[in-house]
């Protein structure tokens, strides 16, 4: 309706609308993963695979460390007496060592499946309020 | 040995239970709504939450239950106190942050919620109660043998002290009280094994450190000398393992603790505090029946192995001390029967009430009742049923028990658990057929083992350690049917899978 030969009407600028621009950035891959979409049920798988990965190593060191101690004490019967400065290493063990080397297993785990997350996070994009 | 002071275990005991009553009446003025009824509305910390946690669990098979094995039995008896702890760290492992996410409040609701089937939600409702059932049994046993050692009390009298100060306890406070009261029984129970221990060992070392008196040839001293007189000591000790480490995650006052973390990095902290918890504890007990076989190398007749941790004290220092050391055992061990029986009654009870009472109530009543009196009614019926069961069935030790307990839950919720966080394949049919079986078959091993007696030979070691072949079964049969049957995989797994496994500070829809 105007005048094509005008010039353009004049605009204050009053911000740097970044929000505007990030908008046409494309879509995050949070909507892929609610739609189910193909790209979204990969990254899903991995981040599924990555930890169950991660808690398979932990239970099969749990389960070599533990549940190799019946067998050694079964094939190789002398391990049944042995002693550690006059403590038998089977109670020196089971009473004690035990317990501290559960606890660094289990920080471990903790803080590699954080990293796994934190990783996902990033990937994937758009934390809350970040 | 005469009777252990009557004066100084009563005023202990009586203090334990009144400072529990106390704590939880103050709680009951703190919780106002529904929800801070059960859940204590999630405001609870991972370090208060972890407390709890070792609180609940400590119960009487930790307290009095190790001691006694491993005084009988030695060495392999050790591998109850490990699997204890170790079974925190395949929970955490496997299922911590999953089930936090799920939003489940109880195990029934996890089965609903990823298999999308009412049916399950039966099927874990009647499981919850009998596996909860199954473990209230010996904290009652554990309260009567305590309270008959220290006072000379009538048999029946402890397990109904527990009992009415459990229901009073948790259908008045509810969650809020109980979380403030199992996080404060870990420190009791902690202290009152921890001290006493101390005192025993300076004693012990003033001695000359004297070694224990094992009698020839029974290899007391070493592993695998035959798990608790049974034959197939290797068997039995990895069945034992697995049933421990793989039972934790199905127990049911377990997944309840999670759902009052924040979320599912909470959960994982919480369990990670909860194994430094238990693992310190777990140093105690077997100091216990180390030093027993060194002081009190034989019992009197009739005297039963669970209440030598009471009667050390009085073996091995002056009378007025061994007295005050055993009546802040007895107080411990009060402790560790309240909070189990509590934790326990408060998810036995929970489920009860919304699976099994609410609609029938409702139908009764014509709705003219509140949710929180349906619940205390549950409370009551989650009691009184193991409490009667304690009078009847014959006690096969604490440990054992609670052992069976384990070996049914690992059977049963450790697949639907492990494969429902896990696997997308889990169909409804699959999942039902698990839990038929697993629980089947354990049920039986357990039903044979307490009221048939030990069986001879093979048979005997394979009922009364079922796990290492029903646990397998339980696996295997859910995955085969869950192949067989792909139609019914639940509609919204996707969707489910995303809310168990992602962590909360993505913006994603969860379902």
């Amino acid at each position: 309706m105007s005048d094509p030969g005008a010039p353009p009407r004049r605009v204050r600028v009053t911000s740097t609308r970044r929000e505007a621009t990030t908008r046409s950035v494309a879509q995050p891959l949070t909507r892929d993963i609610d739609e189910q979409s193909n790209l979204g049920e990969v990254y899903m798988a991995g981040l599924m695979q990555a930890q169950l990965r991660l808690a398979l190593m932990v239970l099969a060191f749990g389960a070599a460390g533990l549940g190799g101690l019946p067998l050694l004490f079964v094939m190789v019967p002398a391990t049944r007496t042995l002693e550690f400065r006059a403590v038998p290493l089977p109670w020196l063990v089971l009473a004690f060592v035990v317990y501290p080397v559960a606890v660094v297993v289990a920080r471990y785990y903790v803080r590699q499946s954080e990293r796994i997350e934190a990783e996902f996070s990033d990937v994937v994009g758009r934390r809350w309020g970040g | 040995m005469g009777r252990l002071n009557t004066a100084y275990g009563v005023v202990a005991i009586a203090l334990v239970c009144l400072v529990t009553l106390a704590v939880g009446s103050f709680g009951l003025r703190l919780s106002r709504t529904t929800s801070d009824f059960y859940v204590a509305g999630r405001t609870v910390t991972p370090y208060r939450n972890a407390s709890a946690i070792g609180g609940e669990y400590l119960s009487a098979a930790s307290f009095l239950g190790i001691a006694g094995l491993v005084y009988t039995n030695g060495l392999d008896m050790l591998w109850f106190p490990v699997g204890y702890t170790v079974g925190y760290v395949v929970l955490l492992v496997l299922v911590a942050a999953p089930l936090r996410r799920s939003g489940a409040y109880t195990l029934p609701d996890f089965a609903e919620a990823r298999l999308e089937s009412l049916a399950i939600r039966r099927l874990s409702t009647i499981l919850v109660v009998g596996i909860g059932w199954l473990y209230l049994l010996p904290q009652l046993q554990g309260a009567s043998l305590a309270l008959e050692a220290v006072t000379g009390a009538p048999g029946w009298l402890g397990g109904l002290v527990v009992a009415v100060v459990v229901v009073a306890n948790v259908a008045a406070g509810g969650m809020r009280s109980i979380t403030l009261v199992q996080a404060l029984q870990y420190w009791v129970k902690l202290t009152a094994i921890a001290v006493p221990a101390f005192v025993l060992l300076g004693a012990w070392f003033s001695d000359g450190a004297p070694g224990p008196a094992i009698a020839r040839d029974t290899r007391w001293e070493e592993p695998l000398n035959g798990l608790a007189g049974q034959g197939h000591p290797v068997y039995a000790t990895y069945s034992l393992l697995l049933a421990l480490a793989l039972g934790t995650m199905g127990l049911p006052h377990v997944l309840v603790r999670f759902y009052t973390n924040p979320d599912g990095r909470a959960a994982r902290r919480t369990t990670l505090t909860v194994v430094a918890l238990l693992g310190t504890f777990y140093l105690f007990p077997p100091l216990y029946g180390l030093l027993g076989r060194v002081y009190l190398p034989q019992l009197p007749d009739g005297v039963a192995a669970d209440t030598l941790v009471l009667r050390l004290p009085m073996a091995m220092v002056s009378d007025g001390l061994g007295q005050v050391l055993a009546a802040v055992l007895a107080g411990g061990a009060f402790a560790a029967f309240l909070s189990t029986a509590s934790g326990l009654t408060m998810s036995v009870a929970g489920v009860i009430d919304q699976d099994l009472l609410r609609r029938r109530l409702g139908r009764l009543t014509g709705e003219d009742f509140s949710a929180a009196q349906g619940f205390r009614l549950a409370t009551v019926l989650a009691v009184v049923v193991p409490y009667v069961a304690s009078r009847v069935v014959e006690p096969v030790g604490l440990a054992t028990m609670v052992s069976l307990a384990f070996a049914v839950a690992a059977s049963t919720f450790c697949p639907l658990l492990v494969l429902g966080s896990w696997w997308r394949g889990l169909s409804t049919s699959g999942a039902a057929a698990g839990l038929v079986v697993g629980g089947t078959l354990a049920t039986a091993a357990v039903g044979i083992t307490v009221l048939a007696g030990p069986v001879p030979g093979w048979p005997g070691a394979l009922l009364g350690q079922p796990a290492a072949w029903s646990i397998p079964l339980a696996f295997a049969v859910s995955v085969i049917v869950s192949l067989a049957t792909p139609g019914r995989i639940p509609r919204h797994t996707a969707r489910t899978m995303v809310r168990l496994h992602t962590p909360e500070d993505l913006v994603l829809e969860r379902g």
